[in-house]
């Protein structure tokens, strides 16, 4: 009886083919899809631009670009990468797994996840069309102040920085829409039976997101609408001359700037704890330690903001508070750590793909949390700030606790999604050189920043040409392996092994219950959780 | 297809439209939170600023004149008063003080001279805006006189000397030893 329902059901939802069924899709694993491809390209396209830099910087003296189009490159690689890369990579996973993951039909909001979705490639034109237009002698060129857009900077930059400003608020409405539904999904969709505290670790890590998003990101909205206005409406929130004070848009900035970090990693430490319990055939340690860990890195992260301006000027005060609460931040921190390795302790561990990125990622994301430590030092940041250090440790934690982080999750549901396994041989590949070209394009800028070096310059002293030869090299050999993974994702798509339902030995959750890949419908008949 | 079926494939339906009208419910709810922090978010400003006046946080003086009042000199300790200046883009001034620093008794008035060039072939305004570090000695600085309190027009290729009359508060910490005194001057032409 049941199976005639739901084949009476898809034969309701029959839905356009071609373009029109991507417009216009509201099912959750085409929109997660759609993200994901979205966040691939972007990805690449922020590559090529950083690739660019690390050319320039290849050897001191100013070779390849002029200072101001270096400056653009910089800028919009970070956007780019931050909110078209990272953010669309875990809002694709959580449209194609949370339904899975807690027994949905589907998403809670299906039509608002389209729109969501679609604001995306406008936006991603926006950012990138001022590079074009400066071609043909319109404007000069995209935003060249940086993804911070500090004033006075961007008050007088060209149009680059309009464009910039509605890209971002594109893209802030994107976020908060996905946001809202992923919440609404979350508290009305579950399976009956699946409590709050029974949902798997990717459900808490992406609550935990939305939350922050909606909270913070409008008042990045509200930041650079000000900003706008004070360029073209003669009002004077962020200009000294008429009143206003610069150093108010960077506390506006990164009141949602610092929980944007968390923001791009509470979704990966999700899946993390479940790839390790998988491929170490035993379950995860400190579930409820977990949850707990993210609530309060949630919380505290939206108050310790200005560690990011710590030499723009403070009472002592101050900057003593900031200090101490960004520190208190390492001990949730710390707990999830402890939970990650004993998760393995003693498990019968083997390393494929997933978990070598896995594995990989703990380490890798410990440095960048260590040095955030060392940035977290009042005295010490006065040395650091500004310099490659800073380059050095957001790049362990965006490009290897985040990217690397991603990665391991597209290895691990990548069968489920496709129906087949992925090339092994190429998966580690892919991996060795990742994680060895990482540490070789950023450890050197480690040293370049202790020795001084500044960051966003063009051209450098001498006595940093061979740290940044080093670093050069290794960028393009991290960008060119980056291939291998495009090429594996693509050969899967088209064929290869028929991966099983379960697809991974030690794999447990509602995901692997259904058929790889999942029916276009995934629970008509929602799963009871005991 | 029995008529069994048929209704219960309906009551899924309605079941359907019942949480679906839950789920857009609960999601206008989240959109309240959107709107509430928009209104933080602009809320700040006046906030910031009313905590920049309480603890000097962005080092700004008095905009208006200090009266006088019988203030004591405290002849006990100095302190040092630097200045330091610079034009903002757009402003084509030189202008410099004319004194490195100077070395000041609390409660004692004194004058400070600072010189401005007009080095373009048009009448020009602008406006100094003062800034003083540390910010906690912002509140200490007392100024009777200030070319900073109204804007200045300069003439093409004039000079003119313009003096800043302070005094130093006799209230101000033993162990504030030292101050900046930083003015920035901005053109007028795109602030009015
Ligand atoms: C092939 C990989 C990458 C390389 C070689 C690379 C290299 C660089 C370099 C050299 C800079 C700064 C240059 C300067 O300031 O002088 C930079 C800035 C930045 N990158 Fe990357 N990057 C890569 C991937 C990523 C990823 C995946 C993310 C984010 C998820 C990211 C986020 C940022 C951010 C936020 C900045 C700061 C930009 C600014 O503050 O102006 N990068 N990157
Ligand atoms: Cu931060």
């Amino acid at each position: 009886m049941s199976t005639t329902a739901v084949a009476h059901h898809d034969e309701h939802a029959a839905h356009p083919t071609g373009i029109m069924r991507w417009l216009t899709t509201t099912n959750h694993k085409d929109i997660g899809t759609m993200y994901l491809t979205f966040s691939l390209i972007m990805f690449l396209v922020g590559g090529c631009m950083i690739l660019g830099i690390r050319a320039e910087l290849f050897q001191p003296g100013l070779q390849l670009m002029k200072p101001d189009f270096f400056n653009q490159l910089i800028g919009v690689h970070a956007l780019i990468m931050i909110f078209a890369a990272l953010m669309p990579a875990a809002t694709g996973f959580a449209n194609w797994m949370i339904p899975l993951q807690i027994g949905a039909p589907d998403m809670a909001l299906p039509r608002l996840n389209n729109w969501g979705f679609w604001l995306l490639p406008p936006s991603a034109i926006l950012l990138t069309l001022p590079f074009t237009l400066a071609l043909f002698g319109i404007g000069d060129g995209a935003l060249a102040t940086g993804w911070t857009f500090y004033p006075p900077l961007s008050i007088q930059g060209g149009i680059g920085v309009d464009f910039a400003i509605f890209a971002v608020h594109l893209l802030g409405i994107s976020s908060v829409l996905g946001s809202i539904n992923i919440i609404v999904t979350l508290f009305n969709m579950r399976a009956p039976g699946m409590t709050l505290m029974k949902m798997p670790m990717f459900a808490w890590g992406w609550l935990i997101t939305a939350f922050l998003l909606i909270a913070t990101i409008p008042v990045l909205a509200g930041a650079v609408t000000m900003l706008l206005t004070d360029r073209h409406f003669g009002t004077h929130f962020f200009d000294a001359a008429g009143g206003g004070d610069p150093i108010l848009f960077q506390h506006l900035f990164w009141f949602f700037g610092h929980p944007e970090v968390y923001i791009l990693l509470l979704p990966v430490w999700g899946f993390i704890p479940q790839i390790l319990q998988t491929f170490s055939r035993k379950p995860m340690y400190g579930y409820k330690a977990q949850v707990y860990s993210f609530w309060a890195i949630g919380a505290l992260s939206v108050v310790v903001w200005a560690h990011h301006f710590f030499t723009a000027g403070m009472p002592v005060p101050a900057l003593l508070y900031f200090m101490y609460s960004t520190m208190a931040i390492s001990l949730p921190l710390a707990v999830l750590f402890f939970c990650w390795i004993k998760t393995m302790w003693r498990g019968s561990m083997s390393f494929e793909t997933p978990m070598l990125f896995t594995v990989g990622w703990i380490i890798l994301f410990g440095i960048g949390g260590l040095t955030g430590l060392v940035l977290a030092d009042v005295a010490a940041d006065a040395q650091y700030h500004n310099s490659y250090f800073v380059v050095a440790h957001f790049h362990y934690t965006l490009f290897a606790g985040g990217i690397m982080g991603i990665m391991a999750g597209v290895y691990y549901w990548l069968p489920k999604m496709t129906g087949h396994m992925y090339n092994e041989k190429l998966g580690k590949l892919h991996f060795w050189l990742t994680a060895i070209s990482f540490n070789l394009t950023f450890i050197p800028q480690f040293f370049l920043g202790l020795a001084g070096m500044p960051r966003r310059i063009p051209d450098y002293a001498l006595q940093f040409a061979e740290f940044n030869m080093i670093s050069s090299i290794a960028a393009f050999v991290l960008g060119l392996s980056q291939l291998i993974f495009v090429y594996n994702i693509i050969s899967t798509i088209k064929g290869g092994k028929k991966a099983s339902d379960q697809v991974w030995e030690g794999a447990e959750g509602l995901e692997w219950t259904l058929s790889s890949p999942p029916p276009y419908h995934s629970f008509s008949e929602q799963p009871i959780v005991k | 297809m029995s008529s069994q079926e048929e209704s219960s494939h309906n009551e899924s339906l309605s079941a359907d439209e019942i949480r679906s009208a839950a789920n857009r419910r609960l999601g206008f709810k989240m959109a309240w939170i959107v709107l509430g922090s928009l209104l933080f978010a602009f809320s700040l400003v006046p906030l910031y600023n009313v905590l920049c006046t309480v603890t000097g946080l962005n080092g700004k003086t008095n905009d208006t004149a200090t009266t006088l009042n019988d203030t004591k000199v405290d002849t006990t300790r100095w302190v040092t008063v630097q200045f330091t200046s610079s034009t903002m883009p757009g402003l084509g001034w030189n202008f410099q003080p004319k004194q490195a620093s100077l070395k000041v008794r609390p409660g004692q008035v004194e004058t400070a001279l600072f010189e401005a060039k007009n080095i373009t072939s048009q009448v020009v305004s602008g406006r100094a805006v003062p800034s003083v570090t540390p910010g906690v000695a912002a509140s200490h600085l007392k100024k009777i006189e200030c070319f900073c309190f109204q804007k200045q027009a300069l003439n093409p290729g004039e000079t003119k000397v313009m003096p800043l009359r302070f005094f130093v508060s006799p209230d101000i910490p033993d162990d504030i030893k030292e101050m900046t005194l930083s003015y920035a001057f901005f053109s007028v032409e795109n602030a009015q």
